[in-house]
Order: C-alpha cells, then sequence, then structure tokens
C-alpha cells in the first residue's frame, strides 16, 4: 500500500491510481480471506476423512455400512445438493444481471433444496438411531456421525445464511454490499457440495462395498 | 465509502459490477459443470449398487478416480478456480491446502494401519483383563 502511494505519487496521478488500488484491495480482499477460510475448513473435514479412515472399519461387532446405508436415499440426498448447487449459480448470474426478484426466486429454489438435503439427512440419522445404530455403538459409528454430522451443520448454517441474504437483499436490494455477500455464500455453498462428493465416495459408497 | 457522492458511487458500481461479470461463469459453464457432476455421481452409484465389478478394490479405485474428477469439475465450473484470480493466491491455498491434506490423511492411514504391528505383543488372555 505505501509502496503504491510513492509510486503514485512520483507519476502525479495520486487519487486516481490510489483510489482504485485501494478498491481492489478491499474487494479482493474479501475474496481471498474468505477462500481462506474455506481452505481451514478444508482442514478440518480432512481431520474427520482420516478420523473415519483409521476408524471406518472398527464395528466393535456393530452393525457395519453394509448393513446400514441406504444407497438410494444417499443417491437422491445426493441430487439435492447438486440441485443447490447449480440453482444457486444461476441465483448468481441473475445478480449480475442485476434482476433481483429472479435472484430471490432462485436463492429460494437453492434453500428448498439445501433444506430437502438437511431433511433427508436427518431422517436418515433418526432411523440408524432408532435402529440402535447410535453414535456410542461403535468407533465406526462415532466416526461416522461426526463427519457426516458436520457436514450437514454446515448445510444447516449455509441456509440460515441464505435466508438472513434473503432477507437483505429483500430490505436494501442487490447493493454492492449484499453483492460481496451473496459472493461468499455462493463460495461456501459450491465448497459443501465438494466436501459432499468426499462424503458419498468414501463413506457411503465405499461402506457399502463388500 | 458512505461519504461518496452520489454520482461517484453510480460510476463506482457499474465499473465493479464489469469486473465480475468475468469471475461469475455463464450459464453455459454451469450447466456444463452440472451435466459433467451428473455423469460423473451416476456411474459410481451405478458402479457399487448393480455391483459391476466383483473385485472390491477395483470399484473403490475407480470411484475415488471419479470422485477426484468430480471435485476437479466443482473447482472449475462452479468454484471458478484458475490460476489468475487474485493474482494466483487463491491458487496458491489450494496447493498447500491439498498438500496438508494429503498429509493429514496418507500420514493417518499409513500410522494408524502398521499400529498393530508396531505395538507389544499381547496375549489374548492379558486383553481380556484389560481395565
Amino acid at each position: 500500500m505505501a509502496q503504491s502511494h510513492t509510486a503514485a505519487a512520483d507519476d502525479g496521478a495520486l487519487h486516481f491510481y490510489v483510489t482504485d488500488d485501494e478498491h481492489g484491495h478491499a474487494e479482493g480482499g474479501t475474496m481471498l480471506g474468505f477462500w481462506l477460510y474455506l481452505m481451514s475448513d478444508c482442514l478440518i473435514f480432512a481431520i474427520l476423512f482420516a478420523t473415519y479412515g483409521v476408524l471406518g472399519r472398527n464395528y466393535a461387532a456393530g452393525p457395519s455400512g453394509a448393513d446400514l446405508f441406504d444407497l438410494k436415499l444417499v443417491a437422491v440426498n445426493t441430487s439435492m445438493l447438486l440441485f443447490s448447487s447449480i440453482t444457486y449459480g444461476f441465483a448468481m448470474l441473475e445478480m449480475d444481471k442485476g434482476d433481483q426478484r429472479m435472484t430471490q426466486r432462485w436463492l429460494a429454489v437453492t434453500g428448498a433444496f439445501g433444506l430437502a438435503f438437511v431433511g433427508l439427512e436427518l431422517y436418515e440419522f433418526a432411523h440408524l438411531i432408532h435402529e440402535g445404530a447410535t453414535p456410542q455403538r461403535s468407533a465406526f459409528l462415532s466416526s461416522f456421525f461426526t463427519l457426516v454430522g458436520t457436514h450437514g451443520l454446515h448445510v444447516t448454517f449455509g441456509l440460515i445464511w441464505l435466508v438472513t441474504l434473503m432477507v437483505q437483499v429483500h430490505q436494501r436490494g442487490l447493493i454492492e454490499a449484499n453483492r460481496r455477500r451473496l459472493m461468499c455464500l455462493s463460495m461456501f455453498w459450491h465448497f459443501l457440495d465438494v466436501i459432499w462428493i468426499g462424503v458419498f465416495t468414501f463413506v457411503y459408497l465405499m461402506g457399502s462395498l463388500k | 465509502m458512505s461519504a461518496r457522492a452520489p454520482a461517484s458511487d453510480e460510476v463506482h458500481v457499474e465499473v465493479v459490477h464489469d469486473h465480475h461479470e468475468a469471475a461469475h461463469g455463464s450459464r453455459r459453464g454451469y450447466i456444463t459443470g452440472f451435466v459433467l457432476s451428473v455423469i460423473l455421481t451416476a456411474i459410481p452409484f451405478w458402479l457399487v449398487m448393480a455391483e459391476v465389478f466383483a473385485d472390491s478394490r477395483v470399484t473403490s479405485i475407480v470411484i475415488m478416480a471419479f470422485a477426484i474428477a468430480q471435485i476437479l469439475v466443482h473447482m472449475v465450473y462452479f468454484l471458478h478456480m484458475n490460476a489468475r484470480s487474485e493474482g494466483g493466491w487463491t491458487m496458491m491455498a489450494l496447493i498447500f491446502t491439498v498438500v496438508l491434506v494429503v498429509i493429514a490423511l496418507s500420514g493417518s492411514l499409513w500410522v494408524m494401519y502398521h499400529l498393530n504391528t508396531n505395538m507389544m505383543p499381547m496375549s489374548p488372555g492379558d486383553m481380556r483383563t484389560m481395565p
């Protein structure tokens, strides 16, 4: 920053140069900072995946993944998250066009898919616990509930964030601050879909193999 | 920001708007990513549910390859990752994270997989009387 000040002063074009530069930093700073947060979040999931990888076959004479997982339900759940990813993408495209009404509609559709995802996951968890496959049953189930539950918790907070932003956009329109927030949530939402790829592959699909 | 005159603020927003357009991808990009994701999701589910390969080790390697491919598709088409954004710093952060993730995952699995062999020998009788 100080460097650009002096450089600009030498050129004699102080005002424009510095204004533009400051702006560029603030804008890029948020996105880069949020990206770094996502990367740190990625490390949390890496540790949970590693834990599951180590403990995932320790059934303690309890049920295994092949006994418990309903792959059809997981497939539906995966499609919910995938649909919500593309509808969020459409919301961002409408935001670029400046169409507030359509942005809100696509955000609502995204929220509905997200809610369906969380609902199906809670249904699955309730079903497992009802069958006696609780987190306390075995190391496999402890690590399973921790990993999948943490992802579900992220989606839940993403939904709260989404509703908050819909209210914000409703009240203030697609102002610069709201665009920035929507872009952050966009990254968060797509990131959760990326994590889910790991979950359905490593936990559900590989857990269902004989 | 709020202290700016309205006129300059308008110009300001316009510039930002143009700048972002490129970063958000296009309808076509999103649909391409979506179609690829559907394919890359459907195949591993089909492989496991229909038990296509007799050897489960083959299945796990193949579905892992599909997962990596789909993660790359998401990174490019949905998260718009490229080497240029933020002057390459997002890519640097991503590479650093991938290195850490690989170390954490492979390191944990490797160490814990060999742990049984490295433990002190213990008879089943000792194990039964353990606290």
